[in-house]
């Protein structure tokens, strides 16, 4: 069961082979046996998890299940769920109870599925280690002394180590890509505007997209059924018409033009990777793709335009959390000033406090013309990069980081080095494009490796067509980390 | 030393919508404390803002009312501030890309008629209310009005007197009522207004240094605060002092501007495009639409008044106030079959009088325009005199009756019979030779004596006009 697709596990439910209590059971009983290791779950709710677990064993006994029908997920403590606390992995929102769902919340529910546990994460999603969580960090489960990745690191540390079937995520500058390339799984950043916004903590508005993660290419694809759609509670969420995400999953890829970016395999790239990638690259050709390369020229230009724009949003829309109405309020103020410096100054952490103070800076009179909008223009470029790219090759492929899992508190003392972990990821954000990381190798230290593959506008079905048959003829996205049985707390 | 005051007023009008700009919450007045607050209003953690259509060709109505141009894209940005009455800790408006550039509002000042120039119109939402004076030593804060749809309408600096801005924001809250976007109640904060004010010797083309005023919530209130702060500012500049750019309260209380903030005290703002919200963009077709649903407008109303049915400019501009006021009149026209003058000084006379001594609007009048239209036709046909009218109005006004059950009734049918007449002035001939030898011997005074002493004996009822003619006919002889 652990191992099994979702697909698998929907036909064992359907067939009574086992219920959903007790396939939620198993999960939770994992959990609590190895979450005191990992730290992936910041809040397990059994009696609530077990409760919807049996509305689903009815739902299955009534004939009218769906795919999700009864298979347990673990939300990113980003996507407010109703009745759950919903921290964003930060002491300002330790004592949120979302009084609502998100709408992924909202699509998973009406599908059938079980809210197994809120997993942790970087806090307010800022961060590339899920190191800075107010829960403590996420462990790797390939290698508890390292990072899982971030910021969805508590979902791709709980899929890697088999904790739960298949997560939730966001993705505002590699945050899903990123821990699912370090912890050895798959996980898909949809098109900005595919899946709603609504209830999902806000980081930078702009550049946010929740997202699934999983074991297989095969599971993105379902999970992402349920995920995607229109909402009219989101203004930037797009009106299209639904798609099966898994129509075109068996299609061959002969004669697919993957391009590869060169700018991603200059300085900067580790050996161990570049190898990994070149063997993925290699079995490609073997299936019959035509590889280019390309240029994205503006890549170096990525990581100082989202450190701009990302902070511009956060800044503001992290000056909601005042103590006033919910959230962490200081014990101690003689005033309303006091008030609001001492709860920022307490609820949040120093990460979350470099980028509301870069944030603030950029906006300020006098600067918002060199910083915020130079940003934006680099922005268009960076876009104007991967439409031009596009003109040459169906898909686009890379690694995902430049290098595999770093040790816990490697880079925690140097910011700079942190946020260039993500220098392959972000362009994919502020162009808006969809972009995906799966298994393809391991590197030093028996760490794993992703590969990137970025589509251009609304092509989730062709990436997830090309992934699924590299998962057909590899099997690295079926290694489980071994050592994680043999972890005791 | 000449000097002129240079005025701009910034206008805050709610607009009228029933649910708020970017949530589904209530928008309606004086309920309990946060009960019109939902998710979006309190700033939930994961809740976003979603533009209400409404409030957006509210905003379309006004710019085509005022001839401005309508922007196709305009962008919502953030103001960032602090403040408990802010959930979000930023105020969504329209900054550098506003819904309505330009625009032209009339004014009349006494005979004179003055065009000021707009220099925009843009959306945003208003803040909560903070309470300080209910609980002791804490404040409250209501997030009721939080999010409710403002339309912040600027003028350009052209008004040159506080007569001319009181003028501009009268013509301006009977234009947002005419075109049905805002009620325009001041007392409930539905209609506010900034003013700018600044002095400059007369003659010179350089502004002055410009103050703020807040918290005008009359036309009375603004026209006493711009004249004190226009005094105020004078009398600094005799003194060869400098003026200080600044925000200024009025205070009701002692009719004057206090300072709040000075310019150096002025936040940051960090203003940016909210990413929440995509660039509002405005079609063709609905502007066209709501051109096609725009009323006519009161000024062409009052030319076309002036033009075809003959008022004069003041009638026209009194009569086209209220649109209340100008259908009622235009219904009563139709009803009298085309009296336009008589209506006319009826509806600013006795029935304007009546209503301000009730407290009635023109809508809630107990005397519809077609009853009252009953009673001009029979001024018209002289059945009764303009005097005799008067009182069948005030009958009417008291009960349900129509004017000619009210004449009837009470036998006010006018006399114009000749020889009715005819013998009452014999009457009073014969009465008086006193006053018949004054009048022959050139006393002009007793002719009037002779007059009323004629309508006296008719009991009011006879045809003034009648009378004089027969006496002077008889004293003549």
């Amino acid at each position: 069961m652990l191992n099994a697709t979702l697909t698998e596990l929907s036909q064992a439910l359907s067939a009574r082979k086992i219920s959903s209590a007790e396939l939620t059971q198993l999960f939770i009983d994992r959990a609590h046996s190895l979450n005191p290791a990992l730290n992936a779950f910041i809040t397990l709710d059994p009696t609530r998890s077990l409760e919807q677990a049996r509305a689903a064993d009815a739902r299955i006994a009534r004939g009218d299940a769906q795919p999700l029908t009864g298979i347990p997920i673990a939300h990113k403590d980003i996507f407010c769920t109703k009745g759950w606390l919903t921290t964003c992995g930060s002491r300002m929102l330790a004592n949120f109870v979302a009084p609502y769902d998100a709408h992924v919340v909202e699509r998973f529910e009406a599908a059938g599925a079980v809210v197994l546990g809120k997993t942790n994460m970087d806090e307010f999603a800022m961060g590339s280690s899920s190191e800075t969580s107010y829960y403590g960090p996420v462990r790797n489960p390939w290698d508890t002394t390292a990072v899982p990745g971030g910021s969805s690191g508590g979902s791709a540390c709980a899929v890697a180590a088999r904790l739960a079937p298949a997560a939730t995520g966001t993705d505002t500058g590699g945050s899903i890509r990123l821990p699912a390339s370090l912890c050895g799984i798959s996980g898909l950043k949809p098109t900005y505007g595919v899946v709603s916004r609504y209830g999902m903590i806000a980081y930078a508005s702009s550049l946010d997209q929740g997202g699934p993660m999983a074991k297989s290419a095969a599971d993105l694809a379902l999970l992402l059924n349920t995920m995607a759609g229109f909402d009219a509670r989101d203004s930037t969420s797009l009106e299209r018409a639904p798609e099966d995400y898994s129509r075109n999953l068996e299609r061959s890829v002969k004669s697919l033009r993957l391009g590869l970016p060169k700018e991603y395999f200059a300085a900067g790239l580790n050996a161990d990777v570049a190898r990994a990638i070149d063997a993925a690259v290699a079995q490609f050709r073997g299936m019959g793709c035509e590889i280019v390369e390309i240029s994205l020229p503006n890549t170096q230009l990525a990581v100082p335009a989202y450190y701009v724009l990302a902070p511009a949003e956060a800044s503001s829309n992290l000056a909601r959390y005042d103590g006033a109405r919910y959230g962490y309020r200081a014990t101690d103020y003689r005033d309303l000033r006091e008030m609001y410096m001492k709860s920022r100054a307490e609820g949040f952490g120093p990460e979350v406090k470099r980028r509301i103070l870069i944030g603030t800076y950029v906006l300020s009179h006098g600067y918002y013309d060199a910083y915020y909008l130079q940003a934006q223009r680099i922005r268009r470029l960076i876009a104007r990069d991967f439409t031009q790219a596009f003109e040459h090759c169906d898909l686009i492929l890379g690694p995902t980081s430049p290098s595999v899992a770093f040790d816990l508190g490697a880079k925690s003392g140097d910011p700079v080095q942190m946020y260039l972990s993500d220098i392959y990821t972000i362009g994919v954000n502020l162009a808006g494009l969809p972009g995906m990381s799966i298994p393809c190798g391991f590197g030093e230290g028996g760490r794993p490796v992703g590969l990137q593959i970025i589509g251009n506008y609304f092509d989730e079905a062709r990436m997830l067509n090309t992934a699924h048959q590299f998962q057909r003829d590899t099997d690295w996205h079926l290694r489980m980390p071994s050592g994680v049985e043999g972890i005791r707390t | 030393m000449n000097w002129e005051v240079v005025i701009g007023l910034e206008t805050h009008a709610q607009l009228s919508t029933v649910s708020k700009i970017f949530s589904g919450a209530s928008t309606a007045f004086g309920a309990a404390p946060n009960t019109h607050a939902c998710g979006v209003d309190i700033a939930l953690p994961g809740s976003l803002p979603v533009p209400n259509r409404g409030a957006v060709e509210r905003a379309i109505r006004f710019g085509l009312a005022v001839s401005g141009h309508i922007n196709r894209r305009s962008v919502f940005a953030r103001k960032n501030y602090f403040y408990p009455d802010l959930p979000k800790g930023y105020q969504i408006s329209q900054y550098e890309s506003p819904i309505v550039l330009g625009g032209k509002v009339r004014i009349h000042v006494g005979d004179e008629e003055k065009t000021i120039q707009l220099t925009r119109a843009h959306l945003e939402e208003d803040a909560g209310k903070s309470l300080h004076e209910d609980f002791h030593g804490m404040s409250g804060i209501d997030l009721n009005r939080a999010g409710t749809p403002l339309l912040e309408i600027v003028s350009e600096p052209e008004m040159r007197s506080a007569a001319e801005a009181i003028a501009y924001a009268k013509a301006l809250h009977a234009l947002v009522r005419w075109i049905d976007i805002c009620d325009g109640n001041m007392q409930e904060g539905s209609f506010r207004c900034d003013a700018n004010v600044s002095v400059r010797r007369k003659g010179t083309d350089k502004l002055g240094t410009r103050c703020e005023i807040k918290n005008l919530n009359s036309f009375r209130f603004m026209e006493r605060a711009i004249e004190y702060e226009t005094r105020r500012q004078i009398e600094i500049l005799e003194d060869g002092g400098v003026i200080v750019q600044e925000t200024r309260l009025y205070d009701p209380d002692r009719d004057e501007t206090r300072s709040m903030r000075s310019k150096e005290d002025a936040q940051d703002y960090r203003y940016f495009p909210d990413p929440d919200l995509l660039p509002l963009e405005v079609s063709e077709d609905w502007i066209a639409s709501v051109k096609r649903s725009l009323p006519e407008l009161p000024q062409a109303m009052r030319e076309r008044l002036i033009k075809e049915f003959g008022l004069s400019p003041y009638e026209a501009n009194v009569l086209t106030q209220t649109r209340e006021m100008a259908s009622y009149y235009e219904a009563l026209v139709k009803s009298s079959g085309g009296l336009h003058k008589l209506a006319a000084s009826w509806v600013m006379g006795e029935l304007s009088a009546a209503l301000k001594r009730a407290s009635l609007e023109i809508g809630a009048s107990p005397i519809s325009s077609q009853r009252l239209a009953g009673l001009l036709k029979r001024i018209q046909d002289n059945t009764i005199s303009g005097r005799t009218a008067k009182d069948v109005f005030e009958a009417m006004w008291n009960t349900n009756v129509e004017a000619d059950a009210v004449i009837s009734e009470r036998g006010l049918r006018q006399i114009s019979d000749t020889g009715a007449l005819e013998k009452i002035v014999d009457g009073v001939l014969a009465a008086n030779p006193g006053q018949v030898s004054e009048y022959r011997a050139g006393r002009e005074k007793a002719f009037n004596f002779l007059v009323g002493q004629a309508m006296k004996a008719s009991q009011g009822k006879a045809n003034p006009a009648q009378i004089n003619e027969i006496l002077k006919r008889k004293l003549a002889a």
